[in-house]
């Protein structure tokens, strides 16, 4: 007998169940979409009434209650440059150690393992973690390096986890191509299989940077100060972070009406912030992805 | 095992003894043969029977599996390779290998070819340009890329990639060349091609092949080697396995009657 290919009754079912499957991920996508549109026209629409050239070029007035938020701005751009020097290299080093050399055997497990649940720590640990190591022991006081390097340390599991993944992600066909070739171990790791996961650890570094340039809890106690009307001198000073001025004239100002609106104008530059970084890792990947690929 | 097998050349790898385990798992069984210098020896037998493994022992590739461990002794002209002095880059560079799939790394043909000689010793750019058009000429591929030297190797075909793995290791000059089923993922056209090749080479190469194409070893090969679970069952002049084999397991596996 030979088989028709025509819909019928039969597969009715399976049509119906891919219908709803296909329907139910849909909702997903849409909804998550919906609630990401409302928060940006929400935070867009309040935060540009106060947006002016005064507002990104003036340190805070009367209070915090006028002039605008300069000093939250470079000190958010100082502390991220601070984590990112820190925390991009030993990542990547600790990663490429993980993938690379370290034996495949339960110690390997257990260090990697640690590093995902470190990732899962809530940052005020690493906040009161980065009191205790870099402004106390290590004498570094409430300043742009702590607080960078505290979000440096609560960055690293993702570095570290992106990065590994990355370097998973370049078949073994050139580590062994390489090597048979005679190349030793770190001239295959360097020029066959980095290049080809630069890509991927760049992604996943800057996505951890820019988590980390919108954390709070870490830096309240290990840097950012409430309300400084100058920039950070050097790398010692106290400074001025947006996530930290946000919660600051969100929840602790007295003044809700006047510090509102500057609220809103600090979330959406923050917001600007880190999205400027992330389409500034897709372009970097983007070129290096065309200039290895082709 | 004699060397009196190939009175007309010398013995270019001497296996003696040779066990190889992979955990608890015993892959190769005390080997011991010699293989021929500037001749092509095909290793032969069914699927699992560590005729891979085998090839992997002769450059150390097996030293990348954590829970490999080699019993024995395996001499190219002479010395041990599984010395604890032993330079594992240099051994390769003497010993290359050409794999399964053909493995082009993602950069352009040129800089495949190059690849060897740059992490090796440092040589002027006008001398890599001289190496990677001969070797190009070597593998017969030249004509096909000389206009494309700087095109990514990804988008040759199959079997010109194939032919691209070979001139790769061919530029860093080695003395042996190693073939893991090097036709199994490309077409009867490309095979051909590679198989010439591979005649070719032997003028100046000792060529070891890993087959599961009994005519293909018919074709390319002076002597052959069958392995059955680990074991060297029948190591002879390939005419002579092909006609008249000694042992009865390998008449049965040349004739198809298992595999």
């Amino acid at each position: 007998m030979k088989s028709s290919i025509k819909k019928n009754r039969k597969n009715f079912r399976a049509e119906l169940s891919q219908l709803l499957g296909f329907l139910f991920v849909r909702i997903s996508v849409y909804t998550i979409l919906l609630v990401l549109l409302f928060f940006f026209y929400d935070v867009s629409n309040r935060g540009f009434k106060v947006i002016s050239w005064e507002f990104l070029s003036e340190p805070p007035r009367r209070g915090m209650t006028e002039g605008g938020i300069l000093p939250a701005i470079v000190g958010t751009f100082l502390v991220t440059l601070i984590t990112a020097l820190f925390a991009v290299p030993i990542g990547m080093a600790a990663a490429i150690y993980l993938h690379e050399y370290a034996r495949p055997n339960r110690l390997t497990r257990l260090v990697r393992l640690s590093i995902r649940n470190l990732a899962g720590v809530p940052s005020i640990v690493y906040g009161l973690f980065g009191v205790i190591l870099f402004v106390n022991w290590l004498k570094f006081g409430t300043s742009v390096l702590s607080a960078g390097l505290t979000l440096g340390l609560l960055t690293l599991p993702w570095t570290i986890t992106a990065s590994e993944e990355a370097l998973k992600s370049v078949p073994d066909s050139y580590r062994h191509g390489a090597l048979a070739l005679g190349a030793t171990k770190w001239q295959m790791i360097r020029t066959n299989v980095l290049p080809y996961a630069l890509p991927g650890m760049l992604t996943g570094a800057v996505l951890g940077l820019a988590r980390a340039a919108g954390e709070t809890a870490p830096i309240m106690f290990t840097g950012a100060a409430f309300y400084l009307p100058y920039l950070p001198r050097s790398f010692k000073d106290q400074f001025m972070a947006l996530p930290y001025h946000l919660y600051v004239m969100a929840t602790q100002h007295h003044s809700i009406d006047q510090a509102k609106p500057i609220a809103y104008g600090t979330a959406l530059v923050l917001i600007v912030f880190v999205v400027v970084f992330n389409l500034g890792a897709i372009l970097i990947r983007g070129r290096l992805r065309n200039k290895w690929r082709h | 095992m004699d060397s009196r097998l190939f009175p007309e050349a010398q013995a270019k790898i001497i296996v003696r003894n040779l066990n190889l385990y992979y955990g608890k798992k015993q892959v190769l069984k005390n080997l011991n043969l010699e293989l021929p210098e500037k001749r092509v020896t095909a290793i032969i037998g069914p699927s699992g029977c560590g005729k891979s493994s085998f090839v992997r022992v002769l450059n150390r590739m097996n030293d990348l599996i954590p829970e490999a461990r080699v019993e024995g002794q395996v001499l190219i002209d002479g010395e041990n390779i599984y010395d604890s002095d032993v330079d594992l880059a240099a051994l390769r560079k003497k010993v290359g290998m050409v794999f399964q799939k053909p493995n082009p790394f993602p950069k352009s043909i040129f800089d495949n070819i190059a690849y060897g000689l740059r992490v090796g010793n440092h040589r002027k750019p006008a001398e890599i340009e001289a190496i990677v058009e001969r070797s190009l000429k070597q593998a017969a591929l030249w004509d096909e890329v000389k206009d494309r030297l700087h095109q990514s190797a990804l988008r040759l075909s199959g079997g010109q990639q194939q032919r691209l793995c070979i001139a790769r290791a061919l530029a860093v000059e080695p003395e042996i060349i190693l073939f893991d089923e090097p036709c199994s993922a490309i077409d009867p056209i490309a095979t051909a091609k590679v198989e010439e090749l591979i005649h070719q080479l032997k003028k100046d190469y000792t060529v070891v092949i890993v087959t599961h194409n009994m005519q293909q070893a018919a074709r390319v090969s002076d002597f052959t080697a069958f392995l059955w679970l680990g074991e060297l069952v029948e190591f002879d002049r390939t005419e002579k396995i092909f006609t008249n084999p000694k042992n009865k397991l390998t008449e049965d596996y040349i004739t198809g009657r298992f595999g």
